[in-house]
């Protein structure tokens, strides 16, 4: 891919994300040498995708809508309305397929409203949608304060469903063999991802959010109708939320109205060290994806290297975010500068 | 007269028509549903001092914290064109720091609490000069920029008390976060008041209210003019780091003590949507401070409206939420253009109507 790109200047967008990557694989690479243990397992890898595999399809979503211009800070609290309904749902006699019926609705519904109040009323999408995760958040205590735990088989089945990778296991201490273990979670997760790309990437309508992020009147006058477009980025990412509530709770298997606590934050910042501009029309899936695999190997690295006291993973989390962040606004500076 | 109702419709209080509204339709639907949620009584409460109580009250002294947050807000929202979305964090640090110099002074005396107060008051300032280098110097949106702190910055507070919520107690300290002895009015409403004439006085006597504007209407204009946006900018962030510096302060000294977790939690959206409520454009530009002040004594109300109607803490989120909807759903921009054009159908059918009555 890269050698493609030599002959012409890498796009802003290409740039940040390459950037990105590039600073991933010598994180990890890095504490590969320096922390060895568990970085020099696959399964370390697995574990990342298998306990982040929601938080990666809430950041396409969120990625998605921020390319339009907009931002939804609504995603975390309805993947935590998905958790709790659908596990009340199941508990309750539900069947598995009514329940992933279930989450894609709530979803949608949220994605439906939320997108026609932003695009076809003009209102500030930050309201909306922090009206949406007050709405989300509420709602969930509304149906259970108290954490519920799924007990239903067919469920347990899908749950349990998971790929064993023996040659990519290890040894444990005590001589087992413990293959190495990819979710369900994870393939809905790469599904969907592979799903997004092609959107933004080959789509009509995914080229027309770059559009109307980059520029809205120029937009308007291509001929592409911005109401719309908007209103379905919000959609996409409503839809999203909801597949990632139904993925959360395959991997917890439980509902608590704290879940998913500040992941719209995570998500946002998943998507930002991607490469993604608030501003809109620059970011790429790509990036969001190695985003979140940044983020989550921060934390592991914290973990590892023995700073122990509780505030150190999200200090150094904000740290990281900082230097980002400064990195990219000193790129981008530059490289406006040297167009003039 | 026409001229009179056109202006009323396009919003005859200029942008403080949503929450004038908001707050008329609140306390109607109180009187109509208990006519005692207004009654305020005199009392005396443990310490023995004579003091008003009662659901307006409460009210008023509630959204202390959030009216003098939504004061700073709304200048860094009308200069940077972006919201602060790490006062919570920022307020929870001030507060820590305010509490480790009184902890760590022999006695509580008025002197150690305004050296805590300064202390907190320049790590709150230099805070918000990170925030402000950040959104002024190296131009990131003010939301991701805050980001960083929102992340960390409780954190940070936890490592500031070593992990521990220590408790301050003094005379001094509940005579700032509830009653000064021989004053029946709680003492952050007059915080809040005495923030208000400085913030007044402050756009009298200077014209920081004109430069703001000026630089979140048109930044490169307002540079032409000779403007140096970046310090604006950055002295918005200042002020707000001022804001919450004393709103971490009342936190503290209502509870006796510093809890890093739950100090000011989620004020950072309430601050955001007391802005909002208030008229003011979350795009920068034309603000007013009394919008925004306004805003934050809607929502109290609203959340105390909840509580008296006896909605568990943990769902009144849900029902504020329909109400925010609805709020900005009668302030949008489209939905006013409709109401428009149907007052004007109505209006030129009664012109027809008369003219046709004239004619026979």
């Amino acid at each position: 891919m890269k050698t493609k790109k030599f002959r012409e200047p890498l796009t802003n967008t290409q740039l940040l994300m390459t950037i990105t990557i590039c600073i991933f694989f010598t994180m990890y690479l890095l504490s590969m040498i320096f922390l060895g243990g568990g970085f020099l397992r696959p399964q370390q890898i697995f574990d990342m995708l298998n306990d982040n595999a929601s938080l990666i399809i809430v950041s396409l979503g969120l990625t998605i809508v921020m390319i339009g211009g907009g931002i939804d800070i609504s995603v975390g609290a309805v993947t935590s309305l998905v958790v709790m309904s659908c596990v009340i749902y199941l508990n309750k006699g539900g069947s598995v397929i009514g329940s992933v019926l279930m989450a894609l609705g709530i979803g949608l519904a949220f994605g439906v409203i939320q997108g026609f109040l932003i695009s076809y009323l003009d209102i500030q999408p930050f309201i909306v949608t922090l009206a949406g995760m007050f709405f989300a958040r509420g709602f969930t205590t509304i149906l259970s304060v108290e954490p519920q735990k799924v007990a239903h088989e067919g469920f347990d089945v899908l749950r349990k469903a998971e790929l064993k990778i023996s040659w990519l296991g290890y040894t444990a201490n005590n001589g087992n063999v413990i293959p190495g273990t990819i979710e369900l979670g994870v393939f809905i997760a790469l599904l969907c991802f592979v799903l997004v790309f092609i959107l933004l990437k080959f789509v009509k309508l995914g080229r027309a959010f770059y559009a109307i992020g980059g520029n809205q009147a120029s937009a308007l006058m291509l001929g592409i109708d911005v109401k719309k477009t908007r209103f379905m980025s919000y959609l996409i990412c409503g839809l999203l939320s909801g597949i990632s509530g139904f993925v959360f709770m395959m991997h917890t298997g439980a509902g608590n109205a704290t879940n998913a606590a500040g992941m719209e934050m995570n998500a946002i910042a998943s998507s930002i060290i991607g490469g993604t501009l608030l501003t809109g029309g620059v970011g790429d899936v790509v990036g969001t994806f190695f985003g979140t695999l940044t983020l989550t190997t921060i934390k592991k690295i914290v973990v590892a290297s023995g700073l122990n006291d509780p505030w150190w993973q999200s200090i150094t989390t904000g740290g990281m975010l900082c230097f980002f962040i400064l990195l990219q606004s000193v790129v981008l500076n530059k490289r406006s500068k040297k167009k003039k | 007269m026409k001229s009179k109702e056109k202006k009323f419709f396009a919003g005859g209080f200029g942008q403080l028509t949503i929450p004038l509204i908001a707050i008329a339709l609140l306390v109607i639907f109180n009187l109509i549903r208990d006519p005692s949620f207004f009654s305020i009584t005199l009392s005396h409460n443990n310490d023995g001092n004579t003091v008003l109580s009662g659901n307006l009250i409460s009210i008023i002294n509630g959204a202390s914290e959030l009216a003098i947050l939504a004061m700073g807000m709304t200048l860094v929202t009308a200069a940077c064109r972006g919201q602060d979305i790490s006062v919570g964090a920022a307020a929870a640090i001030a507060g820590s720091v305010f509490v480790k110099v009184l902890m760590a002074s022999s006695s509580i005396n008025a002197g150690t609490v305004i050296l805590a107060f300064v202390c907190s008051c320049i790590v709150a300032m230099l805070f918000g000069c990170f925030n402000g280098v950040l959104v002024a110097v190296f131009r990131i949106q003010p939301m991701i920029a805050t980001l960083i702190l929102y992340t960390c910055g409780r954190s940070i507070a936890y490592w500031i008390n070593g992990g521990a919520t220590p408790n301050v107690k003094s005379p001094i300290l509940s005579g700032i976060g509830s009653f000064i002895p021989g004053i029946p009015i709680p003492t952050p409403v007059l915080i809040v008041a005495v923030m208000a004439v400085i913030f007044k006085l402050l756009f009298r006597f200077t014209s920081l209210e004109l430069l703001t504007q000026s630089v979140g209407i048109n930044e490169s204009a307002a540079k032409l003019n000779g403007i140096n946006a970046t310090f604006i900018k950055l002295l918005s962030f200042i002020i707000l780091g001022v804001c919450v510096c004393v709103a971490g302060m009342i936190g503290v000294c209502r509870l006796g003590l510093i809890n890093h977790e739950t100090l000011l939690i989620d004020v950072e959206m309430d601050t955001i949507l007391a802005v909002a409520i208030g008229g003011n454009n979350l795009g920068g530009g034309k603000f007013k401070i009394s919008g925004s002040i306004i805003g934050a004594y809607v929502i109290q109300m609203l959340t105390t409206t909840l509580y008296a109607m006896k909605v568990s803490s943990t769902d009144v989120k849900a029902y504020k939420a329909i109400v925010i909807v609805l709020l900005v759903v009668i302030g949008s921009p489209v939905v006013k253009k409709k109401f428009d054009k149907v007052i004007r159908n109505m209006k030129s059918l009664k012109d027809a109507d008369s003219k046709g009555e004239a004619k026979a």
